[in-house]
């Protein structure tokens, strides 16, 4: 007898990585508070998606419900076609405290560990799979240290570490590099671009840094405040791998920094 | 060092004033009388015996009370709900000093062991309840989300995040623990068990031996000390580098 496939027709491949359909988020007290409104997007496959936005315009907000962590209030937000309800191991998130994020008992390479447990990774597995993904990120020197023996920049580095370990099929940065200087930052975004095109995965990457925003990105959808929504969408025809100086010295980047400037309410 | 110069002038003076007009009370002794009585009973083992069971007894309590204070602090921490639904039952039970459920104690086990770690088992539980759950509350919402977002069960959580993370405050916990762990197998010896240090003690007195009964109490000072620096030294031991290295808030 021939089985049939009981794949759910659902949830297949070609239905969109994360999509949204005006979702709203309200925080509900005294005086209800509207934080997000009528969002709709999608996320593509394989597409390194940033989302720039004033602080306090809810990005932040839109990134822990698309991991789950937080529930909608109205709408729809689903994954592969099946609505978001919780966490998965399939979406990641680096958040941006990394010195909280990180286990302070555990070596850099416990805390990579964790996310195989987590996965049931068979133990005599998770050595050869914790070694490649600290050489990918060029902290397999530091394996046996605390996190509080790293600096700020490696904590960020572990934290992506652990996520790519998870072996996630959407990785949700947010605003990963906020707390780390302009050195450090250039080097991380360089790492993540060259993460991204390596590993192929899926990224959202939420930050406050409209340049940021469009060196790292192929899509960025800039954010409006009170209530967050959507103000626009801009393709980035950037060629890649990009470069520090040549990319943002780019006429086309300098023009994509114009316009979404001039979108971006700046409030002193 | 020089703390150690009053207490051994008072004792030499002590030694001399007995010396001079000669003692002979049921009340008190002179401190070579003391020690005599004390080698005395370490050496034909009468005192290190006494010493076992109250230690023994205070172990075992500080073991299930503390052990269930834990269990139970892990669970109202992390189920603020059922923290809510208990605490008016637990803030009543725990104003009950301990030493008063002896009668109880003894009505259900009897003289013995039994009677007196269930004793010392309440008097452990409060403390471990009340620190570990603020140790539990008090952890980094972060990692919460960290294990969270790796889809851990709840027994994962609480092996390889709410252990470790809440770890050094649950060792203060149980350091306290086990200060009240030894005065409630004392006192309870004292009261009513005819076990242990505190039931020398008693022995000593009814018997008219100061000396015996001093003896006693500078070893019951001894024991304590000791029982507390090596928990302490454990601690310093455990997480003298975890503190070091770690950045708990």
């Amino acid at each position: 007898m021939k089985l049939v496939a009981a794949i759910p027709a659902t949830s297949t491949e070609t239905e969109p990585i994360v999509a949204l359909q005006s979702v709203g988020y309200r925080v509900d007290g005294t005086a209800a508070l509207v934080i997000l409104q009528d969002i709709s997007m999608t996320v593509r496959q394989g597409e390194f998606l940033c989302i720039v936005g004033a602080s306090g315009c809810g990005k932040t907000t839109l990134l822990r419900l698309i991991a789950g962590l937080l529930p909608i209030s109205s709408g729809k937000l689903s994954s592969r076609g099946l609505d978001i309800t919780g966490p998965s191991q399939a979406r990641a998130i680096v958040f941006q405290d990394y010195s909280r994020a990180l286990l302070p008992w555990r070596t850099v390479a416990g805390n990579v560990a964790l996310a195989l447990e987590a996965r049931g990774t068979k133990r005599s597995a998770r050595a050869a799979i914790v070694e490649s993904r600290l050489r990918q990120v060029n902290l397999w020197e530091w394996r046996d240290r605390y996190p509080a023996q790293l600096s700020g920049g490696m904590q960020q580095r572990l934290q992506i570490a652990r996520c790519l370990a998870q072996e996630p099929e959407l990785l949700l940065m947010d605003e990963p590099f906020g707390a780390l200087d302009a050195m450090t930052r250039q080097v991380l975004q360089d790492e993540v671009a060259r993460l991204s095109r390596e590993t192929g995965t899926t990224i959202v990457f939420v930050t406050h840094d409209l340049e940021e925003a469009i060196y790292l990105g192929d899509r960025v959808v800039a954010m409006e405040s009170r209530p967050g929504r959507i103000a626009t969408s801009i393709e980035i025809d950037l060629p890649r791998p990009r470069h520090q100086l040549a990319t943002r010295e780019d006429r086309r980047f300098l023009a994509y920094r114009h316009r979404l400037f001039n979108l971006l309410p700046v409030h002193a | 060092m020089r703390g150690l110069i009053l207490p051994l002038a008072l004792v030499l003076a002590a030694e001399v004033l007995a010396r001079i007009f000669g003692i002979d009370s049921d009340s008190i002794a002179a401190p070579s009388a003391i020690l005599v009585a004390g080698f005395a009973a370490l050496i034909d083992g009468t005192m290190l015996h006494a010493t076992a069971q109250t230690l023994g007894t205070a172990l075992a309590g500080l073991a299930i009370g503390g052990g269930g204070g834990l269990a139970a602090a892990i669970l109202l921490g992390l189920f603020p709900r059922l923290a809510q639904l208990m605490r008016f039952s637990i803030e009543t039970v725990r104003s009950i000093p301990a030493v008063a459920i002896i009668p109880v104690a003894m009505l259900v086990f009897g003289f013995g062991y039994r009677m007196e770690i269930s004793i010392v088992a309440f008097a452990c539980f409060w403390p471990v309840l009340i620190i570990g759950q603020s140790a539990v509350i008090g952890i980094d919402p972060r990692l919460d989300e960290v294990g969270r977002v790796l889809r851990l069960n709840l027994w994962a959580r609480v092996a390889k995040i709410v252990l470790p993370a809440a770890l050094p405050r649950i060792f203060v916990a149980f350091r306290l623990a086990a200060g009240a762990a030894l005065i409630v197998a004392v006192t309870v010896e004292i009261a009513t068990n005819p076990l242990g240090l505190g039931y020398g003690l008693m022995l000593a007195q009814q018997t008219l031996h100061p000396d015996m009964m001093f003896a006693m109490l500078i070893w019951v000072g001894i024991v304590g000390w000791g029982f507390n620096a090596l928990l302490l030294f454990l601690q310093k031991r455990l997480f003298g580098p975890a503190a070091l290295a770690g950045n708990a808030p």
